[in-house]
């Protein structure tokens, strides 16, 4: 590979790939981390050979490419320029989309999505009502990059944000430029990066160092995974505009253990760069010089906050420090250091490219620019998108989320993790925008939404949130430590039957101390989950408490599975299938759970046929006695 | 303090010589070891604290803070369940008990056969497909009672 | 150094740039309550009972003081209600692992947490103690408050002495061999543990590496 070592280099390369290219279709396969669990390589080998074998292969351009956002159809692949996106691709589809659309140009329809309330066939990929209200700026490029060619990013434009910065642009220009735009955290805090670089550049110390915080640990939430594993280099290339601007000569990306593919496509990235001397010595012979080391994560979450992340670089326990000094001045090794989510650097070259007023074009007045959403949980179309700060919760959650599958009812959508909140039905119209989710009691985090509907049961949700953080916690402080144990305790005893008078009431107080004098902003936000369900769904504690009945029928210790005898045909199927042996009964003779044995693993009710739906669950109630006289069968 | 070492692991000391036997470096020198050797000893352990010159406390706190590590030798199969909110809410803690009683043992724990390690993780990043299982890096969307008894008797057949 | 002016508790304090709220209002008279704090230790901020609250100019905020540094201008409160709420409730977290111990009693008393009363004496047995602590009592007798950890460490430099696990789960351990070889000799963190049962953590450790 050619050094390139000028911005003009960098364009007439960029000349050379589209002409190469010109008139090619392209075949793109989404082969990241979800496509895999699905099989996506296979297909994409498929695809590849397939083509080969048709002779095919001059004509067009196969990628395997990272997440294109609508996850819950992958495998998906995407033909261009016409646009048609097949969905749920199989292996066994390939030679049908081999023979039939890119060599005769004819769509193959029992691919196409189908849409659920019109029943109608969608051809393109814009058309498609989970794609139709987003504005995929940032995450749509994954669809144009194959993940091991860095020539795909630049044939779109890549590093030419970069080349802008270093051939015109002081530092100081850079940074009123990312002000200006108003652009801010997208790791959760929200705070406004240009004013973060600023700070930054003007501390003393040498030499200063930037960093990629990958370590979402948010669980429900993906976006950077995706943005890592399907364009790397736009991390890449905001990061070294960064490094410019703040007077960096050192980056690291900090990538959590469990992301391995990201770390692999990255790393490849970083070896592709260095060799067409965008990374390294006198980047594009501006005299630029700056390195990037990869550091993988142990499994930790709360090395996502800064500080932590930064003792965890350094070799040590992710114990988060008190600030000031805040990293700005006093961070990696005690010097400057500036670190940024990833969709933060993702989102540097576009405002450098497009212009600050570009990027401020979109969103509310405080909020600017689009946010990348895991919209996941009980919805019909799961995966990521991105959408304009503004839009209202209800219009991702339905428009382009779908609502909720199997007919049930939404209940709340859980934004920010472990430090965020639940939001009800009666507040869907709130705008997605930093202040207005704070002001419910959640927050925007890292964009992780999870969607709940009637089943689940939301002290349950507060229980599961703080036994996460639990071991999470580094466990240096009293109230984080401490205020979070005994908080899980008072919401066990909740769950299990054993609620008290007074328990709402304390688990208030313990928030307050906890959210209060805990040393960083895990501690702080932990209590958010519990404080936020008992603000909007108090009602569903004092039944736990009061009657010892979950709402939702999902608390295991206060549910009972119950077979009703006048709908039990005696099939013997859950007979057979419950794993505790629990369930008595023959051909004719009615089946009755024996509660003592069950273990409430649920699988009775999933393998009753659904034409008898004699399966229940009851709470709050005592189990009906079995009917010992009447051991016959109602047939139906 | 110098502790003595009966013999020294060669494989480590490669890891080490790796990253040039930096401190820093001590996490990343670590995740190799467990990756090579499916756990880290307590000998590993003294090794490693000798050649860093990182005190052996420190390196313990290490090993038990971050759970990548594991001071016990790990199953010759890995389970994980995810235990992320999108499973959780699509109903992981169900599947997790179905695959805990097929396995006999809890979360964190090897079988005493050391045939199979049971893990949690808090999302790996395949919510569309939840709740998830993983078995030796193959994936498993939504599987039921059945399905799991079937995928852990052809391991242990595999065995 | 250059000197900073603040305001603690209303009263007029004047410090070296580089000290922190604590140190300062040591200086001024100014008592603070603190666990984990000691003169010859790095400052930790782990227990959370110095925290204070500062205002500048129209935000006010909790922090921890034996860790945040002064600042000109800054107005500080050691006992104000949002202050005195928490320490109450991290008093009575506290308690719940360690009752009856000496170091916490004299708060106990002043802050009026649910078991301690002046002039009481709190069997460390839960049962024979006739008042309810607001949370069950588990005892581990080990506040976490690293003092003997971070001596062994920063002082001794022996190291013999750590903390292992994380979140609800962080213990405080002896690693035998090291121990065996010169705690004995030592003994310097015994005096320092808050709850007095270091030496019985040790005797247990010791128990372990013979068994």
């Amino acid at each position: 590979m050619p050094r390139l070592n000028s911005a003009v280099n960098l364009d007439s390369l960029r000349q050379q790939l589209l002409d190469i290219n010109k008139g090619k279709k392209v075949v793109s396969v989404t082969n990241g981390t979800d496509g895999r669990t699905r099989h996506s390589e296979v297909v994409f080998r498929a695809l590849t050979d397939e083509i080969r074998k048709q002779g095919l292969g001059g004509k067009l351009v196969v990628k395997s490419t990272g997440c294109h956002g609508f996850c819950e159809q992958e495998p998906t692949v995407l033909i261009l320029p016409e646009e048609i996106c097949y969905v749920g691709v199989k292996p066994e589809d390939v030679s049908e989309i081999v023979s039939q659309t890119l060599a005769e140009g004819e769509v193959v329809e029992r691919l196409l999505y189908e849409d659920p309330t019109s029943g109608e066939k969608i051809v393109k990929e814009s058309e498609i009502p989970f794609y139709k209200s987003q504005n995929r700026n940032v995450l749509g490029n994954n669809r144009f990059i194959d993940m091991g060619r860095i020539d795909d990013y630049i044939a779109l434009g890549g590093y030419s944000a970069l080349a802008r910065v270093l051939s015109g642009m002081t530092p100081p220009r850079v940074i009123d430029e990312v002000k200006k735009s108003g652009l801010r955290g997208r790791g959760g805090a929200g705070f406004p990066t240009g004013m973060k670089w600023e700070f930054c550049r003007k501390a003393a110390g040498e030499p200063k160092y930037v960093i990629v915080n990958c370590d979402e640990g948010d669980p429900g939430a993906y976006m950077d995974r995706s943005l890592m594993e399907g364009n790397p280099h736009s991390v890449l290339e905001g990061l070294l505009i960064g490094a410019y601007a703040i007077g960096a000569s050192g980056g690291y990306i900090y990538v959590r253990a469990e992301y391995p593919l990201a770390v692999e496509n990255v790393e490849t990235a970083i070896k592709q760069a260095e060799e067409y001397g965008l990374l390294g010595h006198n980047i594009l012979g501006s005299g630029l010089d700056f390195q990037i080391h990869v550091h993988r994560g142990a499994g930790a979450f709360v090395c996502g906050e800064e500080t932590a992340l930064i003792a965890s670089l350094e070799g040590r326990i992710g114990e988060p420090r008190q600030r000031p000094p805040f990293p700005a001045t006093s961070g990696l090794w005690g010097k400057p250091t500036n670190i940024n989510n990833v969709e933060t650097w993702a989102n540097v070259p576009l405002i450098i490219n497009k212009g600050a007023d570009w990027f401020r074009s979109l969103g509310t007045e405080r909020s600017q620019g689009t946010k990348i959403f895991s919209l996941v949980g009980k919805l019909k179309n799961t995966g990521l998108v991105e959408a304009p700060m503004g839009m209202t919760l209800g219009e991702i959650v339905f428009d382009i989320g779908g609502g909720i599958p199997d007919g049930k009812k939404f209940k709340a959508v859980q934004t920010g993790g472990p430090s965020g909140g639940v939001i009800p039905e009666s507040l869907l119209d709130t705008p997605v925008d930093y202040e207005e989710l704070s002001e419910l009691g959640a927050i925007m985090g890292s964009g992780g939404m999870i969607v709940m509907d009637e089943d689940t049961c939301l002290v349950d949700v507060a229980r599961y949130f703080l036994n996460f953080l639990a071991g999470e916690s580094c466990g240096k402080c009293v109230p984080c430590r401490e205020g979070i144990y005994q908080m899980l305790k008072i919401l066990n005893r909740i769950c299990e039957g054993r609620g008290r008078e007074g328990d709402i009431e304390l688990l208030e107080e313990i928030g307050e101390t906890v959210r209060d004098f805990s040393l960083c902003a895990l501690g702080k936000t932990a209590a958010n989950p519990v404080l936020s369900t008992i603000k909007y769904f108090r009602d569903e504690y004092e039944v736990h408490i009061k009657e010892k009945r979950c709402p939702a029928l999902a608390c295991k210790e206060l549910i009972t599975y119950y077979i009703e005898p006048e709908k039990c045909q005696a099939c013997l199927i859950c007979l057979r299938d419950c794993p505790a042996e629990a369930i008595t009964g023959d051909k004719k003779i009615v089946h009755v759970i024996d509660q003592s044995k069950c273990t409430k693993c649920g699988t009775c009710l999933e393998v009753c046929p659904p034409r008898f739906g004699a399966v229940t669950k009851l709470s709050g109630v005592k189990v009906p006695e079995p009917i010992r006289q009447k051991t016959g069968v109602v047939r139906k | 303090m110098v502790q003595t070492l009966t013999e020294a692991d060669k494989e480590v000391d490669e890891i080490v010589a790796k990253y040039q036997g930096d401190k820093s470096a001590l996490i990343q020198v670590l995740i190799e070891v467990q990756r090579q050797k499916h756990w880290l000893s307590k000998e590993t352990l003294k090794q490693v604290s000798q050649r860093l010159g990182v005190a052996l406390s420190q390196i313990y706190h290490i090993a038990t803070f971050y759970k990548a590590f594991s001071l016990t030798p790990r199953g010759r199969h890995s389970v994980t369940v995810c235990l992320g909110t999108a499973c959780q809410v699509r109903g992981a803690p169900r599947l997790m008990d179905n695959i805990s009683q097929t396995l006999k043992i809890n979360a964190g724990e090897t079988s005493p056969d050391e045939q199979f390690s049971l893990d949690t993780a808090s999302c790996l990043g395949c919510c569309a497909i939840g709740p998830v299982m993983v078995v030796d890096g193959e994936y498993y969307g939504k599987p039921s009672r059945k399905e799991v008894e079937q995928v852990i008797s052809a391991k242990e057949i595999e065995s | 150094m250059a000197e900073v002016s603040l305001i603690i508790d209303d009263i007029a304090v004047k410090a070296n740039s580089g000290a922190t709220i604590l140190e300062a209002a040591r200086a001024a008279g100014i008592d603070i309550p603190t666990l984990c704090s000691h003169e010859k230790l790095a400052p930790y901020g782990a227990c959370r009972l110095c925290t204070v609250e500062i205002t500048k100019g129209k935000q006010s905020q909790l922090v921890a003081s034996c860790v945040y540094p002064v600042e000109e201008g800054l107005i500080v409160k050691t006992g104000s209600k949002p202050v005195t709420r928490g320490r109450k409730m991290l008093l009575e977290l506290l308690w719940a692992r360690a009752p009856g111990i000496q170091a916490l009693r004299e708060y106990g008393v002043k802050y009026g947490i649910t078991a301690v009363q002046a002039g009481t004496d709190y069997g460390i047995i839960p049962g024979i103690s006739s008042t309810r602590t607001k949370f069950e009592i588990e005892p581990t007798f080990c506040l976490l408050c690293g003092l003997c950890v971070r001596y062994c460490n920063e002082v001794k430099r022996k190291d013999a002495i750590g903390f292992v696990g994380r979140g609800t789960e962080r213990e405080v351990v002896f690693l035998p061999e090291l121990a065996a070889n010169g705690c004995r000799q030592c003994e310097d963190c015994y005096p320092l543990c808050p709850t007095g049962t270091l030496p019985l953590y040790y005797t247990l450790a010791e128990a372990q590496r013979s068994a």
